[in-house]
């Protein structure tokens, strides 16, 4: 089990780091976009005096390295700062209370985009690897055939354009889900699920080809081993086989790649959220990237990293105890 | 209405009463239902303080429902009390006393009053504020509450248009002594109470019993705003019945609304226009002749169609729009002649002009096509226009006032004074045609504080026409607002245009069907 431990330490280490790469590269890349907060936001009002004015006020006016090192220093201490919008609209009053911190702003957009990725979850995972399973026992079949060609069409569409299919059938003509999900605090949990199903079902869509073709190619891998013959000589059930026999040693493949779908939920989610109006992370990152409001875009891409990181970690920390040489080795 | 004359309606205010009999729609209007409306121009940086507001879904929320501002604008353009219920100027319309309506209460239960209306404006003046209303509070000299209804404001110049002025969308009113909390809360006086506010997602508000405007308006129980800036998102809302109505409709996909049956398209032209401002103190546009040749070089009506698709009017180079008072509509309208623009440039010592035109789609939807059909209907002319498709980040800073011919939006103003005091009076920082004109400046200053509506109607007539045949800026077309409603709401014959959705007042004066 040190073992285990020692990996997960390294990893996290390793994680951190990465997270600053990323931290960088945001940064350097949301400065290189042309135009800044202040011209943003002031649009037609852009004069050289009001944009220097907000360029002051906001600290835009220092150099880079220095509002660079000024934010890390926060983040440090677990200060992400205010948003730009929020600190230019406070402003506004000539006070600074009222000045939402970048933590309070994300905070409720984050719970929103984590309940999405999980009601997906719930739906996805269990779907893909059950579809997996059936294709693999029933392989070159039919209906192994409809599936692969129905999970492949949906993951090379865009989402936009499964989005609007979907809304199309089940929200137009067939009026059974709503297709704005503006889900809020406070609204009863059966309702909030209602309302999200149809984003859910489109994210469900994108990722249920990978995990079920993982699913698939791991078992047929498997199927091919002697002890999967003994099992049959034995005479077993070929769903007998599949299930207690080759599942158990496919795991650490279909855990690595549900694991890397579950991160695609969270840091995928831009483009459907915007499509059902979903107040989760994404529509905020998209919002703060049109107007140059880089502590959120910092703070949102940091999430989304950190999402990645763990997960994948998360994943080879399964594949880990799910085998029993690398739990225990020599 | 037309027995009132805009003078008596302007030193008195008592019209208030009288309009709202003449201008009562004939439909039933029904109390109850709820109203849910998808709108954009929201953001996670939203609050109830008025001097934030810029876009649709705060203006809608703050003036339309939670709050009130001393005067309002009538859907036909007239002016209404509304927290005021009387006003009267001294013959040189520099003292303004406002008579206040009496019993009002916010929603708190606090009493309205003249402490109320000072404080909310002092707000605007307020050290470091950046209110957008702050020119407009910063020309009043001296607030003094004479009665507990009654305040007088001085003016450090005459002011004509004051009244109309305090109907700006900025100008809340908030409870004197307890504004932060109004602020964080939304406390006003409005027709609708705060139940749920969440910056960049939605707002709901329930009707205010006892709303000092009874019956005759605010007719829903409850409303709900919910933020989609995403226009595809919005239309779909409304087209699967999840909204009652939408602001902003993409052009291109109005065909689709029309066709449902349960939804119909609103379509107002109000003041916001399109121009290409010229500097008229930088050769050649500091010839007059060479500005009457591109007036004459450009295809007005050709815009309207291919830029706008039709949902707009042809303008006539002046920057005051049909919701304007004192819009000249009788002036000449230019049009495309090739010929007339060649004639200009001979006139001016010129066989053909070759200039640059900066554009880009930051200026306003479809600049950089509408500069190459200017280029293209110029070139008949005798004009080559070379078309500069500039940067959209940082158009406003790096272009607009900067280079001396470019592609430029207006919103448009409410009142004349306000728009050419923004971008036509002499030494204005946004003068973006560098416009100085004797005439035109004196006649500005005379309409400025002249009460007289008849000799306000000359003066302003006589300016658009200056700025028609000879002003800097071409103004080929004034955009209109579409908007849309399903039929589960029923809304009045003549719809504001000033701003979009009933000038943001849907919730106050549309109901359900």
């Amino acid at each position: 089990m040190d073992n285990v431990l020692k990996i997960i330490m390294q990893r996290l280490a390793l994680g951190l780091l990465t997270l600053l790469i990323v931290s960088v590269v945001i940064f350097v890349a949301v400065n290189m976009l042309p135009g800044d907060f202040a011209q943003a936001i002031l649009g037609q009002g852009a004069t050289e005096e009001s944009v220097a004015a907000i360029r002051r006020d906001l600290g835009l006016d220092q150099p880079m390295i220095t509002r660079y090192f000024d934010w890390l220093g926060g983040v440090v201490q677990g200060d992400f700062g205010a948003s730009f919008a929020s600190a230019n609209a406070a402003s506004f009053s000539g006070t600074t209370s009222g000045v939402k911190t970048v933590a309070q702003q994300i905070g409720p957009r984050f719970a929103n985009t984590m309940f999405l990725a999980a009601v997906t979850a719930v739906i996805a995972v269990p779907l893909a690897v059950t579809l997996g399973i059936l294709a693999a026992l029933y392989r070159n079949s039919v209906f192994d055939r409809a599936a692969n060609i129905f999970t492949l069409t949906s993951i090379s569409s865009p989402e936009f354009f499964l989005a609007y299919v979907l809304i199309l059938f089940l929200a137009v003509l067939n009026p059974i889900f709503p297709s704005l999900s503006n889900i809020y605090d406070g609204m009863a949990f059966s309702e909030r699920l209602n309302k999200s199903m149809l984003p859910a079902l489109v994210l469900t869509l994108v990722v249920t080809a990978h995990m079920m073709r993982m699913t698939r190619a791991a078992i047929i891998n498997l199927l091919a081993s002697p002890y999967i013959e003994m099992a049959r000589l034995k005479g077993m059930s070929p769903m007998r086989v599949i299930v207690k026999h080759a599942l158990p040693n496919a795991l650490a493949p279909i855990i690595n790649v549900v694991a890397l779908n579950l991160a695609y939920l969270i840091t995928g989610v831009v483009v459907v959220e915007v499509v059902f109006v979903y107040p989760g992370i994404g529509q905020l990152f998209v919002d703060s990237v049109k107007t140059r409001d880089i502590p959120v875009v910092q703070a949102c891409c940091l999430i989304f990293a950190a999402a990645y990181i763990l997960l994948n970690l998360t994943a080879d920390i399964m594949s880990i105890l799910s085998n029993p040489r690398l739990r225990h080795p020599k | 209405m037309n027995g009132i004359s805009r003078r008596g309606l302007l030193k008195t205010g008592v019209a208030a009463g009288v309009l709202g009999l003449s201008g009562m729609p004939l439909r039933a209007q029904t109390r109850g239902g709820k109203f849910t409306a998808g709108l954009n121009g929201a953001n996670t940086s939203d609050s109830w303080d008025g001097r934030t507001h810029a876009d649709m879904f705060m203006i809608g929320a703050g003036m339309g429902a939670v709050f009130d501002c001393l005067t309002e604008n009538g859907a036909d353009g007239s002016l209404k009390g509304e927290l005021a219920e009387s006003w009267e100027a001294s013959p040189d319309a520099k003292v303004w006393t406002f008579n206040l309506r009496q019993g009002v209460t916010f929603h708190n239960g606090k009493s309205f009053g003249a402490d109320d209306v000072i404080e909310s404006l002092q707000l605007h003046v307020a050290e470091g504020s950046k209110s957008g209303a702050q020119p407009i509070v910063s020309a009043i000299t001296e607030m003094k509450k004479i009665t507990e209804h009654q305040v007088q404001f001085t003016l450090a110049s005459g002011n004509a248009d004051f009244p109309y002025l305090m109907s700006d969308y900025h100008l809340l009113i908030y409870p004197a002594g307890q504004i932060e909390e109004a602020i964080a809360k939304g406390i006003g006086t409005g027709l609708y109470e705060v139940v749920a506010f969440d910056p960049g997602v939605r707002f709901v508000g329930k009707r205010y019993e006892n709303h000092y405007k009874g019956d005759s308006a605010g007719f829903f129980d409850e409303i709900e705003y919910i933020a989609i800036n995403d226009n595809t998102a919005r239309m779909n809302a409304l087209l699967t019945g999840q909204v009652d109505a939408i602001n902003r409709i993409d052009f291109k996909g109005e065909a689709l609304l029309n066709a449902n049956p349960a939804v119909r398209v609103q379509e107002v032209t109000g003041n916001q226009h399109y121009t290409f401002p010229m500097h008229t103190n930088t050769a050649p546009f500091d010839d007059v002749n060479v500005r009457q040749a591109l007036k004459y070089g450009i295809n007005r009506q050709e815009m309207v169609d291919k830029i706008l698709l039709g949902h707009g009017q042809v303008g006539n180079d002046s920057p005051i729009g049909p919701a304007n008072q004192y819009y000249n509509a009788d002036m000449e309208q230019l049009a495309y002649d090739p010929d007339k623009a060649k004639f200009h440039l001979q006139q001016a010592g010129l066989d053909s002009l070759s200039i640059d035109l900066s554009a880009s789609n930051a200026a306003f939807e479809g600049a950089v096509d509408a500069a190459q059909l200017f280029q293209a209907s110029a070139s008949a002319g005798g004009i080559n226009i070379n078309v500069v498709q500039e940067p959209a980040d940082g158009y406003w800073s790096n272009v607009w006032l900067k280079k001396p011919f470019c592609a430029c939006y207006w919103s448009g103003r409410a009142t004349e004074d306000w728009m050419f005091s923004s971008a036509y009076e002499s030494g204005a920082p946004w003068n973006d045609t560098k416009w100085e004109n004797a005439r035109f400046q004196e006649l500005l200053i005379a309409a400025r504080a002249e009460l007289d509506s008849d000799t306000r109607r000359d003066q302003y007539g006589e300016m658009q026409q200056i700025l028609s045949t000879e002003g800097g800026a071409l103004v080929p077309m004034f955009a209109n607002y579409v908007q849309a409603v399903n039929n589960r709401i029923a809304s009045p014959d003549v719809v504001g245009n000033l701003w979009q959705m009933d000038n943001c007042r849907m919730a106050e004066r549309w109901w359900g069907a």
